[in-house]
């Protein structure tokens, strides 16, 4: 193990902290559903991987701005994430029955993908993917930063919405004791299928950014899936700002390790990690 | 009868297929059946902790191949012979299962689909690891030149003879687990994990078992499976094909069944065979997702669960005694005779046992005695700490400090179980049956775990059925829970906790929303549980009942003990009054 130099690790705490922002942001919509509506998504990484698809088969064939695809990728995948919810809620499935339909549902997406556009890697040619802003011996690649932005506006968004609005109250009211808030007059049905709607359109955006800073391929979702749960739990569940900041802390953890040792091993970070959080803080969660 | 048909039947039809080979048929059915088993063994072994105890595991992908690289690495680079690899690859597989489990059984709350995430999570970083190490480091492994075992007349018969080996294997052991006391156990923690726990069931230690049970077996069939596709990638062995296919057949051919997954095994790998053949290899998973999704959506008990419910006869339900509360029609108890039976002995002394929960001081240095043979009326106001003291001393909650000496004893600290084996029975206020089991079989699991323990489900049984004449609900044996109405569900409390035989039974509220008639039973029938020998707390609102049960009450205000004495004269103590009426302003 030879250590890097001071002006590497610093652009890799920075790639982590950029990294960590991908985190967040698909940690906030699965963390929000998960909380709030008590349903465990794994479909959230089917949408999002569709969705940075998408962006890629838009931008490929109708040479579209990538930012422009978010206009009509972000509706379409709240329709998708309120059907999915609707189903769920018209039959009436435990949260373990829902988890398992959503499993069902990663399945297909894969196939799908597969499908279409092959199980190897696309990568995304976009006229940001070549500009970098230097801050003096690092650089900061645009889409990460665009990266960063989106995230931190969602999350800050997300925080007003559920601390601040009558909505985020009713929201957080229902998932602490449903039958209490329904015998308030809360809408229980319009506002879960608006939540399951909004963290589809939050998938959404995340594979946008997805589509921007890397290379895709179907099988990859799989990779995400330790990484971000790590995320929701040290983040706590139904927070709004948890998942960023526990994204960071991951994603730079990743970072250094990678630089330190091989990027191989990168994946064993989120892994131990969420042992520890596990075996430490058992009362988080839930 | 049946039961013992299964295991022949599983038997014979082993034998009859070991014959194939000798038909000397194209390699393409050997083939075909090899995978057939192989999913049979995956599916069923899935099965055993996921389908019986309810912890779903969506790492089956990960004990497999952790099976199928510690085979490959024995044979192919250390040159085992390829048998001796087998044992090894199980053990391997079990190993990295328990560790697993140790982590996520130890999270209270979301148990289970905490643990259906780190499963997942635990497959890539496998895949990581393997891909890494010199185990594989990433072009992959050959097999190739490992000597198959010469079982049968050719290779692939050999193999398919092996797999068969493990199917048969893992079906008889599905079945014993299905039909013994610990599956038993594992069933009570599908249906209420907490109360199992109080009936004794040692859940942490069953689960881990189930899944070094299940993770054994899934490694057997990945060493098997190493020979077969004897070219290994990671990217092959570590992906979602196993544990998705796995849960889908295990769904759709009903996971409470021992057979269920078996069958689902078989159907879906004709299905899978039938539809994409081998052009298509990309859809077949899409395919195994849509039939997942839709098995979930309509038909979420599995195949096997519709035969069973056909088979059987519904027995119809009398239509529930409707409650009919008159505060009016008082009733008339009898007052107990003292010191009948009671001696001063004590078999449970608790000292300063105290409990809060985040600043709330829910029980504080609460010192008391119960003495053999007497009934203790425990009281208080609402929140006053009396379903606290229940459930720290049953050990549902670990008490803060103090102590609680049962027969010299000190159990304050044990996990539930353990308590429970030790002699402490407890009811539940709102009635905690096991909702997928007969009320016989509700009572045989505590007969089966909790006080002595009995080792049979036939003596469970046995002994559950007297209880249930004791308390009148024998008629009510091979009925489900919900066919129970308040009333029998809360006798049914009471002969699940007096199957374990215990020394001390903790009542808490047995006679609330009962009308006068049933409460009127339900006194007689404590009295009579008194008269057999066992002591009694009872937690009570009703007053009438309290008067004229108990030997002795305790009442309780804000944690901590207010009062102790003969009834009659402590429920006339000015202070009682105050906690119970408020102060008076007269």
């Amino acid at each position: 193990m030879n250590l890097p130099s001071w002006t590497l690790l610093a652009q890799s705490v920075l790639s982590g902290v950029f990294t960590g922002a991908l985190y967040g942001l698909l940690g906030l919509g699965i963390g929000l559903s998960w909380g709030l509506l008590r349903t465990i998504n794994l479909a959230h990484f089917a949408f999002a991987f569709l969705s940075a698809y998408l962006c890629y088969q838009m931008v490929l064939s109708l040479h579209l701005d990538p930012m422009l695809t978010l206009l009509f990728i972000v509706p379409m995948l709240f329709l998708l994430g309120a059907g999915l919810h609707w189903l769920t809620d018209r039959f009436r499935l435990t949260p373990l029955s829902s988890l398992l339909l959503t499993f069902g549902f990663m399945g297909m997406a894969e196939s799908a993908m597969q499908w279409f556009w092959t199980a190897d890697p696309r990568q995304l040619a976009s006229s940001y993917g070549d500009q970098k802003v230097r801050l003096g011996p690092l650089f900061l690649p645009i889409p990460e930063l665009m990266t960063l932005v989106f995230a931190i506006a969602v999350t800050l968004a997300a925080y007003v919405v559920l601390r601040h609005t009558d909505l985020g109250k009713a929201l957080r009211a229902s998932a602490e004791d449903s039958p209490v808030a329904a015998s308030f007059g809360i809408n229980q049905r319009r506002n879960s299928l608006l939540l399951a709607g909004t963290c589809a359109a939050l998938a959404g955006l995340a594979g946008v950014c997805i589509a921007l800073t890397a290379s895709i391929s179907p099988s990859q979702m799989y990779a995400w899936v330790g990484v971000v749960f790590a995320t929701v739990m040290l983040g706590g569940l139904g927070s709004a700002l948890g998942p960023l900041v526990a994204g960071v802390v991951i994603g730079v953890s990743e970072a250094v390790t990678m630089a330190v040792t091989s990027p191989s091993w990168a994946p064993l970070v989120s892994f131990t990690l969420l042992i520890v959080i596990l075996l430490a803080r058992p009362g988080r969660i839930g | 009868m049946k039961l013992r048909r299964a295991p022949v039947a599983v038997l014979g039809g082993g034998l009859l297929f070991c014959a194939l080979p000798v038909l000397r048929l194209p390699a393409f059915y050997e083939s075909f059946l090899y995978l057939a088993l192989y999913w049979i063994v995956l599916a069923t072994s899935w099965n055993i902790l996921s389908g019986y105890a309810g912890y779903f595991s969506f790492g089956h992908g990960a004990f497999f191949g952790a099976g199928v690289y510690a085979s490959a690495t024995l044979a192919g680079k250390l040159k085992w012979p390829f048998l001796w690899t087998l044992p090894v690859a199980a053990l391997v597989a079990a190993a990295i299962g328990v560790g697993v489990g140790a982590v996520a059984f130890r999270v209270r709350g979301v148990r289970g689909e905490l643990f259906a995430l780190l499963t997942l999570a635990v497959t890539f970083v496998l895949a990581t690891i393997v891909a890494n190490t010199p185990i594989d480091g990433g072009p992959g492994v050959y097999l190739n030149d490992v000597p198959v075992p010469a079982l049968g007349p050719t290779a692939t018969s050999s193999l398919y003879l092996m797999m068969l080996a493990a199917a048969v294997a893992t079906l008889l052991i599905s079945w014993v687990v299905r039909f013994s006391r610990f599956g038993a156990g594992l069933f009570a923690i599908h249906d209420d994990e907490d109360a199992a726990e109080v009936m004794g069931v040692p859940t942490y230690r069953w689960k881990l078992g189930a899944l070094a049970i299940s993770c054994a077996l899934a490694g057997l069939a990945g060493g098997i499976h190493a020979l077969f596709v004897s070219y290994i990638t990671t990217a092959e062995t570590f992906n979602l094909t196993v544990p998705l296919t796995v849960v889908l057949m295990s769904i759709l051919g009903g996971t409470r069944h021992w057979a269920g997954p078996a069958v689902g095994a078989v159907a879906i790998t004709v299905l899978l065979f039938a539809f994409t053949g081998s052009s298509n290899a990309v859809l077949g998973k899409g395919a195994v997702g849509l039939i997942l999704v839709i098995g979930i959506l309509f038909m979420p008990e599995g195949v096997m669960r519709k035969f069973q419910r056909r088979g059987r006869a519904v027995v119809p339900d009398p239509p529930p005694v409707e409650a009919t509360r008159t505060e009016s029609a008082a009733v008339k108890l009898a007052p107990v005779t003292p010191g009948v039976s009671v001696s001063e002995e004590p078999v449970l002394r608790v000292r300063a046992l105290s409990k809060s929960f985040r600043g709330l001081r829910a029980l504080s240095q609460v010192t008391l005695e119960v003495r053999k043979g007497e009934i203790l009326g425990l009281l208080g106001p609402n929140g006053s700490g009396k379903s606290t003291f229940i459930n720290t001393v049953s050990g549902h909650y670990l008490p803060d400090g103090g102590e609680v000496w049962l027969d010299g004893r000190n159990i304050a600290g044990l996990p539930a179980h353990r308590i429970a084996r030790a002699g402490i029975a407890r009811t539940y206020q709102i009635p905690r049956p096991f909702m997928q089991m007969s009320v016989l079989d509700n009572v045989a699991l505590a007969a089966m775990y909790a006080g002595q323990g009995l080792r049979s489900i036939e003596a469970g049984r046995d002994e559950a059925m007297r209880w249930l004449r004791f308390t009148h609900l024998d008629g009510k044996a091979g009925v489900l829970p919900t066919g129970l109405n308040l009333h029998q569900r809360k006798f049914l409390e009471l002969a699940r906790a007096l199957a374990s035989r215990p020394k001390l039974v903790l009542l808490d509220e047995v006679l609330s929303g009962l009308t006068p008639t049933e409460t009127h039973e339900a006194v007689a029938l404590i009295r009579r549980i008194r008269d057999q020998g066992t002591s009694i707390v009872f937690v009570e609102h009703v007053m009438d009942a309290v008067m004229a049960l108990t030997d002795r009450i305790v009442v309780f205000d804000q944690g901590a003990m207010l009062a102790e004495g003969a009834p009659a004269e402590v429920m006339k103590r000015p202070a009682v009054v105050t906690a119970y009426l408020g102060v008076s302003y007269a």
